[in-house]
């Protein structure tokens, strides 16, 4: 009893509920729903691990990717020295794979940013004016829909020369369109929400709704755009180049890897088997972490 | 001069169904200074008409045709966005009904009020939010200072309300329009809103349009009342002489369907049928399915609007000079 009522007067009274009511952020809803979802963190952590490697390839492999150190060795199977074996021209096939992830990841980023760059103005016109833009905007959409991207992307990388740059902009040509619809989706639902009406009731311009208001409430979809964008972009680059008119050797690429491998691999199967589980398993995590990315950001997106 | 200058309002939906026509033919005026009470059922064209006096409606869809739409001397069916930027806000603001999603949830209040402010003049950032702090105070807001920081989801309806009048008034409009400025409130809290609105309107010298589907709401706030029904005006007058001796059968009948204080004596009167439906609406006057003076030239000749006394007018067949 005593200590009871002594209990009640050390308690310290309540002065204010604004901490009480502290109101939780969407992001931390967004991050528990993530974080629930197993097949999401599992692949993260995958996937950031691809990450790591591809940045600190020099100091986690023994020589460079282009050295023939090991010529007498070439075509060896994997051993203790050579994790993955030694390539038909005498390279460690290790320090190879963990040098190609630097091209798929840094080709599947920085396409997926190009995407971005393109889908999201256009998207936000569409969506904002409606009308004639948009319908100018979903024809050109379809025109890409109906096109197979691997054969256009061949087309056009034969025509302009493969190398980094070039990927990179045939990539986002095929990858702003998944970016545009979600935008174009996402300010269709909000351009006839009060608050905007409400903002341009007083005053503000189309521009300023659409980069002030539109745009920052796009940004769940745009993040789920950008990480959807990536496989689709390694994928194309890898199919490039494994037709020959991707990125050019010795820059070692797993879908250069694979063809060169296929030569061999009825007999040094290692040759092929390693770059093809190094692409699928980047693919595989990247889009499996998008997804998770997108049931956390919108669960309404379902797709 | 007159600061609103409606003449022959139409305003027409495309719908998948064929045309709805929303507003047909609206005609009237608001002085300097003045405030009006837009008095009307759901579908009556109410909001409409200042959606398209504000240039609202998106173009596509919407049709807007008048023989005049002035606000302050300045055409507004024929001007540019640009123009309509400047117009809006600096003119012309306007308050919406739900104050919940008035406010863009991902920004702060301070930030959003002072945004609009820097929109229309050239104050810095910094003096924006003293002006956004002094409208938060100006408009009865306890903390101001803590309501700038926040964002609209950790604000009451009533707050949020308070703060969407402070950013209409951010600019000093010579018009103010309320839209249902107290529907999704609280009914202790619509008073004092509704205080607040005419307290403002009488410092700041501006007029004042309220919009609402609740006659007690305008009972004691507007000098004029304009009664609409199916896309018309049916009735124009004082607030005093409508309410004491409503002309139009339609106002009549909304009167009387007003609880009041005999709430429990008297059956409540309500009025049969329901609103026209837009797409097809009923030929002559477009109270007559639902009238109890309705006669056949009431179904084939639609009343126009014609004036009884000063300041008075009504359209209907029945009323005589």
């Amino acid at each position: 009893m005593t200590q009871e009522s002594s209990a009640i007067k050390s308690a310290k009274p309540i002065e204010s509920i604004d901490n009480m009511l502290a109101p939780r952020n969407p992001m931390y809803y967004a991050w528990r729903r993530f974080i629930a979802n197993r097949a999401a963190i599992a692949s993260g952590s995958v996937l950031s691990l691809i990450i790591l490697m591809a940045i600190l390839a020099p100091l986690i492999t023994p020589t460079s990717y282009e050295e023939q150190k090991f010529l007498t060795e070439n075509l060896a199977f994997p051993s203790a020295s050579h994790w993955f074996g030694v390539d038909d021209l005498g390279r460690d096939f290790y320090t190879r794979i963990v040098y190609g992830a630097r091209i798929s990841l840094s080709i599947g980023f920085v396409a997926a940013a190009f995407s971005v760059v393109i889908g999201l103005p256009l998207g936000a016109v569409a969506g904002y004016y409606g009308g004639t833009a948009d319908w100018l905007i979903m024809r050109i959409i379809e025109i890409f829909s109906v096109v197979p991207p691997l054969l256009a992307a061949l087309l056009l990388a034969a025509l302009a020369g493969g190398g980094f740059g070039n990927i990179v902009l045939i990539a986002a040509l095929f990858g702003w369109v998944q970016v545009c619809l979600l935008v174009r989706g996402q300010v269709m639902a909000f351009r006839n929400r009060e608050f905007i009406r409400a903002s341009q009731a007083l005053g503000a311009s189309p521009l300023f709704v659409i980069f002030r208001h539109l745009i920052p409430n796009s940004i769940s979809p745009v993040i789920v755009g950008f990480v959807q964008a990536i496989p689709l972009a390694m994928m194309l680059e890898a199919g490039l180049s494994f037709l020959g008119v991707g990125i050019a050797p010795p820059t070692p690429s797993w879908g250069q890897m694979i063809n060169i491998g296929i030569n061999f691999m009825f007999f040094y199967w290692h040759l092929a088997l390693f770059p093809t589980m190094a692409l699928a398993v980047t693919v595989l995590t990247t889009t499996l972490f998008g997804d998770g990315l997108r049931d956390a950001l919108d669960p309404t997106l379902k797709g | 001069m007159q600061l609103v200058d409606i003449k022959d309002l139409r305003v027409s939906f495309r719908h998948h169904d064929g045309v709805v026509s929303a507003v047909r033919g609206v005609t009237l005026g608001l002085s300097k200074g003045e405030s009006l009470g837009i008095v009307g059922e759901s579908g009556s064209g109410k909001s409409v008409t200042f959606l398209a006096l504000m240039r609202l409606l998106q173009a596509p869809a919407a049709t807007i045709e008048a023989d005049k739409l002035e606000l302050d001397g300045s055409d507004l069916l024929n001007a540019d966005a640009k123009a309509l930027s400047d117009i809006r806000g600096s003119l012309v603001s306007m308050v919406f009904q739900d104050p919940m999603t008035s406010f863009d949830p991902l920004f702060t209040i301070g930030y959003q009020i002072s945004e609009t402010i820097q929109t229309h003049g050239n104050t810095g950032k910094k003096a924006a939010l003293a002006q956004a702090r002094e409208l938060l105070a100006k408009v009865e807001i306890k903390h101001p200072d803590r309501v700038l920081k926040q964002y609209p989801h950790q604000l009451s309806g009533g707050m949020l309300q308070r703060a969407m009048i402070a950013m209409a008034l951010s600019c000093e409009p010579r018009l103010l329009i309320a839209d249902e400025p107290t529907t999704a409130l609280d009914v202790t809290v619509q008073a004092q809103i509704l205080q607040l609105i005419t307290d403002l309107q009488q410092e700041t010298g501006m007029s004042l349009i309220i919009i609402t589907h609740d006659l007690g709401v305008i009972a004691e706030t507007v000098d004029r009342v304009v009664v609409m029904y199916g896309g018309k005006v049916m009735e124009i007058g004082d607030t005093r002489e409508i309410f004491e001796d409503p002309l139009n059968p339609y106002t009549k009948a909304l009167i009387e369907s007003i609880p009041g204080r005999e709430a429990g004596k008297r059956k409540l009167i309500e009025i049969p049928g329901s609103s026209p439906n837009a797409l097809s609406p009923p030929s002559g006057c477009p109270f007559h399915p639902r009238c109890k003076l309705a006669d056949d030239k009431c179904a084939s000749d639609a009343p126009n609007l014609s004036t009884f006394g000063k300041n008075r007018s009504a359209a209907c067949w029945k009323v005589v000079q």
